[in-house]
Parts: structure tokens; sequence; C-alpha cells
């Protein structure tokens, strides 16, 4: 018989509803793999752009972060500037400038996004547009000489011209002639935001995030699927010196639309749940796009368009939610055999 | 087979530590405090008295109600005492408590059943004491008397053990084998179930070759071995039925109404060796692990061991305890001491340390989804919880939170570590009130 008298009884123990297991990913270790995600964008923009853009996104974390920590010191609510969201939007509105703006513009960008957009609603997971870009947006409408002035690449600096147009704004101006090349668009050197440019580098970050299950694909490969089909079709019937492929995919490479479909409507907190929304949210991104692009006065239409989705993002969810139900894969998977068996029998 | 898709599940880490670790048979302790709530029916009334003697297999414990199953001692010697103690849940349960001579004598009621129809069948699943052992304690002889039999079944055995840290029914499927085959057998007779299917998850690879080879040694061709992907929850009742058959099982429907009956392979195990020997359920095989513990591993002991005592068994505390377990992480109840006994649907006790047992703090929800992708039902934890916040009863009922099973797949999964499926537990309650109203 085993002897258990001298051992100690526990009448004090700890009780908790279960689950007594949770998984190592949280919060900060997500945005942990946003940044990491956005090195790849960050590394081509100081390649092209020089040691304006260190400055600028190091500005921009630095003061995205400093921004929380003195409001929420301020008005004596937990400091969370640990999560690392604020160094996160700070990067991606880095990532949405020219490198050679002021840098004080660029603070205050920061200070709109942290504080008014996010902060003011109630912090991380309150905010209903996301913070980056109306950050980009406030400062594009404030400063707008400022911010559509963009620097040459490095590679393409001659002693007469330091700055250059984007790729759309040409194509705004009908000068589609003087557009760089489709595959000099894809390794980024063009004029433009500093991490928008260079296509490939911020595909290898999507690769990251999609591998890390950090975000689901469903939203940037509707939106980006949706501008090349729709700049497919209009250019199909618009005609134009370029074939519609080619017109289709300069829409996809320039500009921001992989940049913000990879970081900016995938943000959890202003984009939807549900599978079925989050599907109608890429679609509608990539549709506001184009329209803006294509019939309205801005040559880019990105940022906007994420915007306008944002808003509509809680109404996406509220209808995909009034259509679920329990197992909802299951029976849609069961009706699907049924149906097919009907029909086997039937042959 | 049927379905080509598999329902939602999570990653977490198996932690089946104790996996390779042979039953050890803890000898009878001193003393045992044998429970009289042992299922989920109506708890039974002690049959005996303080200074009565009693055998091994002896029933000390039985009811008039409906819902209930006898319960037997595992030891024998003198009755000390009727107490009352404070459960996991809350409320009370009536203990009787028997000094242990040792000698382990038994009851000549012990007898091997004679089984000749459904309706003695029945009966001697009832007299057995078997309950549901994979941790419901649903009563195994309503289980086994559907409303409609005679209509096409499936047993499903089910052998998946999901949950982290658990081995005791890997154990059991390795070392008992034999029985489970001989009781699946009778079963299926007299359930009328044609086929039968064990779903274990493929991390126990062991068992299903083990399977396998008796099923082609011995001719059997009605039972066959299911391997189902190891995630968690794979052996939840509604998830199970899904994978196997491709059948939906919602929420309050009975898998039998589906044509379906599953069984843990413990019970099917112990079922097969009931109809040998006619012992009722008075041991039970349990892990018992956890940083806390200094030798942990699977133990076969009387029903009624204090946990305290089979912890000692198994080396005593190694760390001072934190949290103990019983059952597993994911759906396991938090004791507040170890003074209780084990149970007949115990499955594992675990003991974790401060370093183990530690939820990381709450933060703000990012509104990630990932609670909705990992639910097994595709429902919307984070819904429940606004819906909760606000009372909102036809919220709740829009979301369909009746449908969960309180997994814990949303809670182990989101990254703000919200309490996702306690607050499902508090909705559904919510619900339940509402319409009793």
């Amino acid at each position: 018989m085993t002897d258990t008298k001298n051992v100690k009884y526990y009448d004090n123990l700890a009780v908790a509803s279960s689950p007594h297991l949770v998984t190592a990913l949280d919060t900060q270790k997500t945005m942990m793999w946003v940044l990491i995600a956005l090195i790849p964008s960050f590394i081509a923009s100081v390649f092209y752009f020089g040691i304006g853009a260190v400055i600028l996104t190091a500005v921009c974390a630095g003061c995205s972060a400093l921004f929380e920590y003195g409001y929420e010191r301020l008005l004596g609510k937990k400091v969370t500037v640990k999560d690392l969201s604020a160094c996160v939007t700070g990067v991606i509105l880095a990532m949405n400038l020219p490198a050679n703006l002021p840098v004080w513009m660029a603070v205050i960008g920061c200070f709109v996004a942290i504080v008014i957009v996010k902060q003011l609603y109630g912090g991380l997971g309150r905010n209903f547009a996301n913070p980056a870009i109306v950050g980009r947006i406030v400062l594009l409408l404030s400063f707008t000489s400022y911010m559509t002035t963009w620097p040459v690449t490095r590679l393409n600096q001659t002693a007469d011209a330091v700055t250059g147009a984007t790729p759309l704004g040409l194509l705004a101006d009908g000068a589609l002639a003087e557009a760089p090349s489709l595959g000099t668009m894809f390794i980024g050197n063009i004029g433009g935001a500093m991490g928008e440019t260079c296509t490939i580098a911020v595909l290898i970050g999507l690769a990251i995030l999609i591998w890390k299950k950090i975000i689901s694909p469903i939203i940037p490969l509707c939106y980006m699927g949706t501008v090349f089909v729709f700049a497919f079709i209009y250019y199909s019937f618009a005609g134009g010196d370029y074939s519609a492929l080619h017109m289709a995919l300069f829409h996809l490479l320039a500009g921001g639309v992989v940049f913000g479909a990879t970081f900016c409507a995938t943000d959890y907190v202003t984009s939807p749940i549900m599978r079925n929304a989050k599907i109608a949210f890429g679609i509608g991104c990539g549709l506001v796009t184009m329209i803006i692009r294509l019939f309205c006065a801005y040559p880019e239409g990105a940022s906007f368009a994420i915007l306008f989705m944002n808003v509509m993002a809680p109404l996406l969810d509220m209808v995909a939610q009034n259509r679920f139900y329990g197992i909802s894969a299951a029976e849609k998977a069961a009706k699907k055999a049924a149906k097919e068996a009907g029909k086997e029998a039937a042959k | 087979m049927f379905g080509a898709k598999h329902l939602n599940s999570i990653h977490a880490g198996h932690y089946k530590n104790t996996a390779g670790c042979a039953t050890e048979v803890m000898p009878v302790p001193d003393v045992v405090k044998i429970s009289m709530s042992q299922n989920i029916g109506a708890p039974c009334k002690p049959l005996v008295k303080k200074g009565d003697t009693v055998l091994v297999g002896q029933k000390i414990g039985d009811t008039d109600a409906f819902l209930h199953v006898p319960v037997h001692s595992s030891v024998s010697g003198v009755v000390t005492g009727i107490e009352t103690q404070r459960n996991a849940m809350g409320g009370y349960d009536t203990l009787v408590v028997i000094q242990s001579d040792g000698k382990q004598e038994i009851d000549p009621s012990v007898q091997p059943p004679e089984i000749t129809d459904q309706k003695s069948f029945i009966a001697a699943v009832k007299e057995s004491g078997l309950v549901g052992l994979g941790g419901a304690s649903f009563p195994t002889w309503l289980k086994f008397n559907p409303k409609n039999l005679g209509e096409p079944m499936t047993l499903i055995i089910n052998g998946a053990e999901c949950e982290p840290f658990i081995t005791s029914d890997h154990r059991t499927m390795l070392e008992d084998a034999q029985n489970i085959i001989d009781g699946a057998l009778m079963i299926m007779k007299y359930i009328q179930a044609p086929e039968c299917y064990i779903g274990i998850e493929d991390n126990k690879q062991d068992a299903i070759d083990q399977f396998n080879k008796m099923f082609a040694e011995q001719g059997i061709t009605n039972i066959k071995t299911f391997p189902l992907q190891a995630s968690y929850p794979k052996g939840a009742e509604r998830v199970l039925i899904y994978e196997v058959t491709g059948k939906t099982c919602n929420a309050g429907v009975l898998p039998a109404d589906l044509g379906c009956i599953v069984s843990n392979v413990t019970s099917v195990a112990f079922w097969g060796q009931y109809i040998k020997d006619g012992m009722p359920l008075v041991k039970k095989r349990v892990t018992i692990d956890g940083d806390a513990v200094a030798k942990p591993g699977n133990v076969l002991l009387p029903i009624g061991t204090m946990i305290h005592d089979a912890i000692g068994f198994c080396g005593g505390y190694k760390e001072e305890p934190r949290k103990i377990l019983m059952g597993g992480p994911m759906m396991g109840r938090a004791i507040f001491s170890d003074r209780m006994p084990i149970v007949k649907n115990n499955n594992a006790i675990l003991a974790f340390t401060k370093e183990q047992s530690l939820i990381p703090e709450e933060t703000a929800c990012i509104s990630c989804g990932r609670c909705h992708t990992a639910c097994p039902f595709d429902l919307l934890p984070t819904g429940f919880a606004d819906a909760y916040e606000a009372r909102d009863v036809k919220r709740l009922n829009d979301l369909k939170i009746m449908q969960c099973m309180e997994c814990g797949s949303c809670s182990y999964i989101c990254p703000a570590h919200r309490p996702l499926a306690f607050i499902n537990k508090l909705g559904k309650g919510l619900v339940r009130e509402a319409s009793q109203k």
C-alpha cells in the first residue's frame, strides 16, 4: 500500500472555466508577423529611395507608438503599446508616403491615424476605419502637392530630374506611352509611395502572412482579382494602344492595389469576419478602386476604396451573419451529395 | 469516405506524454469515498449504512428514478460513514466512505450476466453500472435502447481521444483490444447495427494497426477502424458522427435518430470484460499527468480513490499544484481541492503548476475572426459575447448559440485570450433561463 499520509493536501486550488490551454499566438505575435511581412517592402523602399525611406519609416513607427503611449497615459488607460499594433500602423502609413515627404507632415499623419482614428474610438479593435489609410488620406487632402510629388528612384535619377510621375499619373494625363514597362513596375523601379512600388516585395509579404495564417487569402485575392477582371473587361471594350491583358496587369502593378490588398484591406478590425462578407469586401474594394481610377478625377483610388469598404464592413458582416447556421458547411455538403446521388440515379 | 469536407478544427499541442506508459494497477487505498452522483441522471440513494460490511462489486447505491445507473463498491471493507461533500459543480454529493480491509473479497452476486434477448441485454447494461466513460456519464443502458430500434444503425466507437494529455483510451485500445472487439460484437447484435467503425485519431497509429491486424486474424469484416485527422475536437460526438457518416447532428438531436450510436472505447472495453466475469464498473484507467506530478502515468484504480491518493501513487507532487483538472485541459473541470474522489467518467487527472496553469491576460478583441474559423459548427463566438453583454436573448438565438458544444476551440485560438467558451456557457444559461419563463 502506498503511503500518502505525509503528502500535503491542497484545498485552495485555482478554478476557472475550461479550456485550460490556450495558443501561444497572441496579438503581439500577430502584429510581429505583420511587421516581418513588411520587411521586404521596407528593404525595397530603402533600395529605391535611399536614406529618406529609413528616416520616414522610423519616425512613423516611433511617433505612432509614442502617440498611443501618450494618449493612454494621459487618459489613465491601460498602456497597450507592447502589442505593437501602433507600430504596424506607423510602418504601413510610412509605406504609403512619398519618400521625400517632410518629416513633420508624417508626424501629423501619425497623429491622425493613432489619436483621432484609433484611440478616440476606443483603441485597438474599436476603430471603424483603417488608421493608416485615413492618415494617408488626411495628408493627401491637406498637403496635396507634397503627397503627389513622387521622387524618382535612385536608379533613374539624373541631374535635372529628382521627381517624376507615377504610372497611374501618366495614365490620367494621357501619356501612357511614357509609362514604364510591366517588368519595371513589377520590380518597383518607378515613382510612387515607398512601399507600393515594388510589387514583388509586397507579394513576398503576402506569402508570409498567408503561410503563417495571419490573414486569410480571401480578401487580397478577391481585391486583386476584381481589379484585374474589371480592367480587362473595360479595356476589351474601350480599346487603346495596348492589349486588354497588358492594361489589366498595368492596373494591378501600378499604384497601391497590391500593397493595399495585402496590408490595409486585411486589417482585422476594419474588415469583415464572415467568409462571404470577406469575399464581398474584396470585390467591393476592387470595384471602387477601378471606378475611381477610370471615371473620377483622382488617378489613384485604392485608399478611398478601402476606406469606403471599411465603413461597409459591419453591414456586410450583418448580412452574412443572418444567413449562417450551425454546421453550415456540413449541411451544404450533405445537400450537394444528395443532389449528385439523385443525378446519378437519374442517369 | 462520405463527406469530402471536414469540420473546422484546431491544432492544439497533443502533449501525449504518457502514451508509452503501460497501465499500472494501483493497490487498494485505505479509504475510498464513492460518490452517489456518477451519472447525469438522478443521484442514487445509499443502500448501506455506517457499520455495514461490503464486498467488491456489491451494489451500494440505487434509486427509483428513471434516469439513473446503480453504484457498486470498489473495495471490500466496512462503511465508516455517509458524507456530504461540495462537488466541483458547486452542488453537494453524497459519498459513501468505505474503510478497506485490503482483502478485496468479491461479492457472490458478481456472476457473468445471462443475456438472451434485447431486454436482458439492456437490464444487464443497467446492472453493470456502465455510464458513458468518455466524460458525459450518460447512462449507457438508455443509449443502447433507442426508440427507433430496428432502423438501420451504425455503431461508432469513439477512440479519437482528441483532448491533449489524456492517453487512457489509447492504453485501453492497446491493452484491452480483445475486450473491445467482443463488447462491440455483442452491442452490434442487440442494437441491430450491421456495421461498426472505431474512430481513432491518426496520432495513435499503433492502435489502428493492432486493430486491423486482429480483425484480419479473426476474420472480422463488419468492424472497421476509421482513422481521423489528429486535431481537436475530433472526438466530440457530433463531430465524430459527421466525420464518419457525413450526417449532420445538430444540438438536441439524438444520434440514434440519425441511425448512429456512439460509444466511448473504454465503455465498450468494459462491456467486453463484464460479459466474461460480471464485475460491475468499479475500476477505471486514469491518466495522471501535469507538471506538478512526479511520475506521470496511466493508473488502473478503484472508483472512489481520492485524487490525493492517486497522485500519491504517482510519486506525489513534484511541485506545488496550482490547478487540478478532472479530464483534459480543453473541456475538463478545474477542482478546488484534491480531496475529491475519482468517479466513473474520470479519464484523467492533471495537476498543473503555477506556470502551466497560467492563462495570459485578456486583451482587446481585434476582430480577427479566428474563433469563427476554429468553430467546428461555424458559429460566431464574438457575436455571442456581444449579444451576451447586451443580455440579448433573441440575438443569441439568432446566432444559434444552443448549437455550441463548449469544446473550447474559440477560447484556445483567440489571440486576445478572451474567455469565449465561458461566455458561451453563460449565454446558453441565459437562453435556457429565458425559455423557462
